[in-house]
């Protein structure tokens, strides 16, 4: 069947009707065939999960075999109370139970095994993938695999600490119509993307003056749990020090003054930890469930390629962060 | 948890599981809400809304699946939450948060009240409520990719009503009746007159009969069988029904209105349609018996039509048109002589798209499919999840400011669609009071009485004028007017506000009970205040020898003292303005639909005397629309 006369079903029609008044039938039905892997089911990537399955995606892979704990439920709504006693069952099948619920047009499946352990070819079945909490290592490994496949796959990662949130997006290149200001006319636009490991090596002092603290801050925090061989998020204020003197050499090779970034948000980051304000979370998890819809049906002009919000001072900042070519 | 700990010392937040808030509105940002506020550590929450769940809310409104349809909202967000939080207190109310049991006492248990709600009524009573018991409001709303966060604390900042709203889109008759020039002028056409006209109350519908001109110039005399000629006739069947129905609206009416050559001097002259050029001899009706799907009786579904965004052929249209009449009367019987539109109703929906188009088509404007004349006729708002959990985390966040006394930090925020620069959550600083915001800028007064008896000749005698000193008042409800004194009204208010003013509060057409708020004005005075009635059965015969109560701030009212004030004044200028304004001032009325601010919107005061009356009168308020 010619793809733009193939119709909703009656279902699909009834209950997606307010949102296909936001972006049309057209959009919906490139939305529905979107594979899209998760990894990491921490709080901002269970609102996204349930923004993107209510949304209806095509099909959902969650990967996460970590145990339900109470802390892994802390900011996830998906796992249920009753969850928490189950034995041997993991995050991602207790989290896919729940979006199956949420919406049983789309297909949600919990595959067991760390990402680490996946072959290259595995990133292949997918459209989009969203990166929970990772190392920078991962990031990269994975932002690479993605570039290397033949058809476009979108990238996020998003995370959550504390007050604080960030998000990167790499749609590579992409193809898109968009409402023209001045006269409400669709266009078709093309955005380039570069890769996460391009958006690493701008240097700071070539940035504009105003750039988000955050992304200073943030890329030093990850950077310095790298380096001291941390799990992401398993640092504590008592780690100041230690980050303080990581911070002052990030700036020298960086060419840039120390008070670039104030120490409070540093010692803010690191109290943290791993934790998420819950309101964060939902800020986040919205952001990257709009980006992603948007990217999959190829309507709307996509964020590129940072985005910052701080709950402290209310700001979500937009940053593009990409190499002079 | 020592998760939360450290975080709540983070936001600064102690002891918010003590904490006491109420939500108002279980729907699109209602549900994202909740779910925020438990996680936040919440334990204590209030949630109010009259709505049971529909098959178009499961797109958003996550806490609810497709075998919720028709249960409460609150009910139902509440059992879903206690899931995944069941320690938490959630009490449900499935009520309208305008009813009685809700009044400043109920509001003042609340540290906080947080708004989710679809429509502008029910925003300025809760506003109104929270401005009365003096707990803060955090007001949201949301329309596809924008959304907005506000925050009023009294005194603080700028209450919700402070700032005009938009008004209510409103149509002139003549437009909707004669001229039409847009779809939207036939859509309010279809749903207002001629669906009200077939199906509706027939002593609810206005005097506006489904007629094709005006009476201006006397062309068109008035038809005596009009009110006759949409009944079923004995021994017609509704096959033969419709079809006269149809020669007559589209067709003879249009006949009708070319006559008066006036109207179309400067106009494109409408094509009158009848059925039997519409449909010739080899289009029969034919229908495939099968008039409903998934129980929903259907017109589309028994002709074959089944992609809603396709724009049907006239012939379609006038098939469809035929068959949803025949419907009504074969299917549903009994809802005809009290059918109301619901965008929900899908037969309604499809009437009201096909009698539209065929007349758009007559007048040479446009016809569009079932799918977007049915968002236009139920002003649909467009709606999607992203944008409603965003709003929800913002909600959550300001009223952590507010819980720790850090109000100075509020902050209106915008979400917006389109940054300008790369600011996507753009945080604004909240205004101060509007010095002439009639709502906000006095303290508001407490009025308790009994009102199964009390009347508005009490009223105005021992506190209007005794209390609060008021020479002239004018008396509303809401927009309506129930009492004004002066030389320059006309008669026939004269004797409307004379056969209101013995009558029994609780008799009133909107009754006047606990919770209502009325307004208090004299425009000599420049005086306004609002009076929160509140019922009570019994008064002290020695203290409060009156039976009615007024409490309040009374010191800071700026009356003077009556009998300085000249006893016959003239009428000021406003009452003559509106005197004149009201001439002309049919108009019919569609809900408006909230426009979310865009990046850059200038927030000013509005400097001229705009508020008061003339521009409220008479305009209805508008019906809950989705969000």
């Amino acid at each position: 069947m010619d793809p733009s006369t193939e119709l909703l079903t009656e279902q699909e029609a009834a209950v997606y009707d307010r949102q296909i008044r936001v972006w049309g039938v057209d959009a919906q039905r490139k939305l529905s065939k979107a594979r899209v892997l998760v990894v990491g089911m921490s709080g901002v990537v269970a609102e996204t999960c349930k923004n993107i399955v209510l949304a209806g995606i095509g099909s959902l892979t969650l990967v996460d075999d970590s145990p339900v704990t109470d802390e892994a439920s802390a900011a996830n709504f998906l796992v249920q109370f009753d969850d928490s006693e189950g034995q041997g069952i993991t995050l991602a099948e207790v989290c896919a139970a729940s979006l199956r619920d949420y919406n049983p047009m789309v297909q949600v499946k919990a595959e067991a095994g760390s990402i680490q352990s996946k072959p290259d070819s595995f990133f292949g079945n997918f459209d989009a993938i969203i990166l929970g909490r990772s190392s920078v290592s991962l990031k990269k490994h994975v932002n690479e695999l993605c570039r290397k496949q033949t058809h476009r796959i979108a990238f996020y990662t998003v995370d959550v600490r504390g007050t604080c949130g960030s998000l990167f997006v790499d749609l590579r290149t992409h193809s898109y119509t968009s409402k023209r200001a001045k006269d409400d006319k669709d266009v078709q636009l093309e955005l380039s993307y570069p890769s996460f490991e391009e958006s690493l090596g701008v240097r700071w002092s070539s940035m504009p003056k105003r750039t988000s603290k955050l992304l200073f801050a943030l890329r030093c925090l990850e950077d310095f749990e790298e380096t001291e061989g941390r799990q992401p998020g398993h640092v504590s204020s008592q780690d100041l020090p230690a980050l303080l003197a990581f911070w002052k050499k990030a700036c020298e090779a960086q060419t840039v003054a120390e008070s670039l970034v104030p120490e409070a948000l540093l010692q803010k980051l690191l109290r943290a930890g791993s934790t998420e304000l819950p309101p964060v979370c939902a800020i986040l998890g919205g952001i990257v469930g709009q980006e992603l819809i948007k990217a999959m049906s190829c309507k709307g002009e996509p964020l590129s390629n940072y985005f910052f919000f701080d709950a402290g001072d209310g700001k979500g900042i937009i940053e593009k962060v990409a190499p002079n070519t | 948890m020592s998760r939360s700990e450290e975080l709540n010392q983070q936001m600064d937040i102690n002891g918010i599981e003590k904490e006491k808030v109420l939500m108002v509105g279980a729907g699109g940002i209602g549900c994202e809400l909740l779910k925020t506020l438990v996680l936040t550590g919440f334990q204590h929450i209030h949630l109010i809304d009259m709505d049971t769940i529909e098959v178009s809310n499961l797109n958003r409104q996550f806490l609810f699946r497709k075998s919720h349809v028709g249960q409460s909202k609150a009910k139902v967000a509440r059992e879903a939450v206690l899931k995944f939080r069941p320690g938490v207190e959630i009490v449900a109310h499935h009520a309208n948060v305008k009813n009685q049991e809700f009044d400043i006492d109920f509001f003042k248990q609340f540290s906080v009240v947080l708004n989710g709600l679809d429509n502008l009524e029910a925003r300025r009573h809760v506003n109104r409520m929270c401005l009365a018991a003096g707990v803060p409001l955090v007001e949201s709303g949301t329309t596809g990719y924008l959304g907005q966060v506000t925050v009023h604390i009294k005194g603080q900042t700028e209450c919700y009503e402070c700032q005009p709203k938009p008004a209510p889109k409103s149509y002139p008759v003549c437009t909707i009746t004669s001229t039409p020039s847009k779809l939207i002028h036939c859509i309010v056409w279809a749903k207002e007159l001629a669906l009200a006209k077939l199906f509706g109350d027939k002593g609810q519908v206005s005097d506006l009969d489904v007629r094709p001109t005006s009476n201006e110039d006397g062309a068109v005399s008035n038809d005596p069988d009009e009110a006759q000629f949409f009944e079923v006739r004995s021994g017609e069947n509704s096959k033969a029904y419709a079809e006269r129905v149809f020669d007559r609206i589209f067709g003879q009416n249009i006949v009708t209105a070319l006559q008066n050559e006036d109207t179309w001097k400067a106009r494109r002259r409408p094509d009158p349609l009848f059925l039997e050029k519409v449909l010739t001899e080899d289009d029969v009706v034919t229908t495939n018996g099968v008039c409903s799907s998934e129980g929903t009786i259907s017109a589309s579904a028994s002709l074959g039509l089944k992609n809603p965004q396709e724009t049907w052929s006239v012939k379609d249209n006038a098939r469809v048109f035929l068959e949803s009449v025949q419907l009504f009367l074969d299917k549903r019987s009994k809802d005809v002589g009290k059918l109301v539109f619901d965008k929900d109703d899908q037969l309604a929906v499809e009437f009201v798209t096909a009698a539209a188009n065929l007349r758009a088509h007559s007048f040479g404007i446009p016809m569009q499919s079932l799918f977007e004349a049915k968002g236009m006729a139920g002003n649909i708002i467009h709606a999607i999840a992203t944008t409603n959990a965003i709003i929800a985390g913002l909600i959550v966040l300001e009223a952590l400011k507010i819980l720790s006394n850090k109000t100075k930090e509020c902050r209106m925020t915008y979400c917006v669609e389109h940054p300008s620069g790369k600011m996507l959550l753009m945080p604004v600083e909240m205004a101060e009071p509007n010095p002439r915001c009639y709502v906000c800028s006095e303290t508001p007064l407490v009025l308790e009485l009994n009102t199964a008896t009390a009347t508005m000749r009490e009223v105005l005698e021992k506190v209007v004028k005794r209390k609060l000193g008021v020479t002239d008042p004018v008396i509303m409800q809401g927009s309506n007017l129930l009492h004004e004194s002066g030389e320059d009204i006309e008669e026939d208010m004269v004797a409307y506000y004379t056969a209101l003013l013995d009558k029994k509060f609780v008799d009133y057409p909107t009754p006047i009970t606990t919770g209502v708020v009325l307004t208090v004005e004299d425009y000599h005075q420049d005086f306004r205040c609002s009076l929160h009635v509140k019922h009570r059965e019994t008064f002290d015969e020695e203290k409060e020898p009156e039976g009615m109560v007024i409490t309040g701030d009374l010191a800071s009212l700026n009356n003077t003292d009556a009998s300085a004030q000249p006893s016959t004044a003239a009428p000021s200028k406003i009452q003559n303005g509106h005197a004149e304004e009201e001439e002309d001032d049919d108009v019919v009325m569609v809900e408006p639909v909230p426009k979310a601010a865009t990046a850059g919107t200038k927030r000013k005061l509005e400097e001229e005397d705009t508020q008061p009356t003339e521009k409220r009168l008479r305009v209805t308020e508008s019906v809950p629309i989705e969000v």
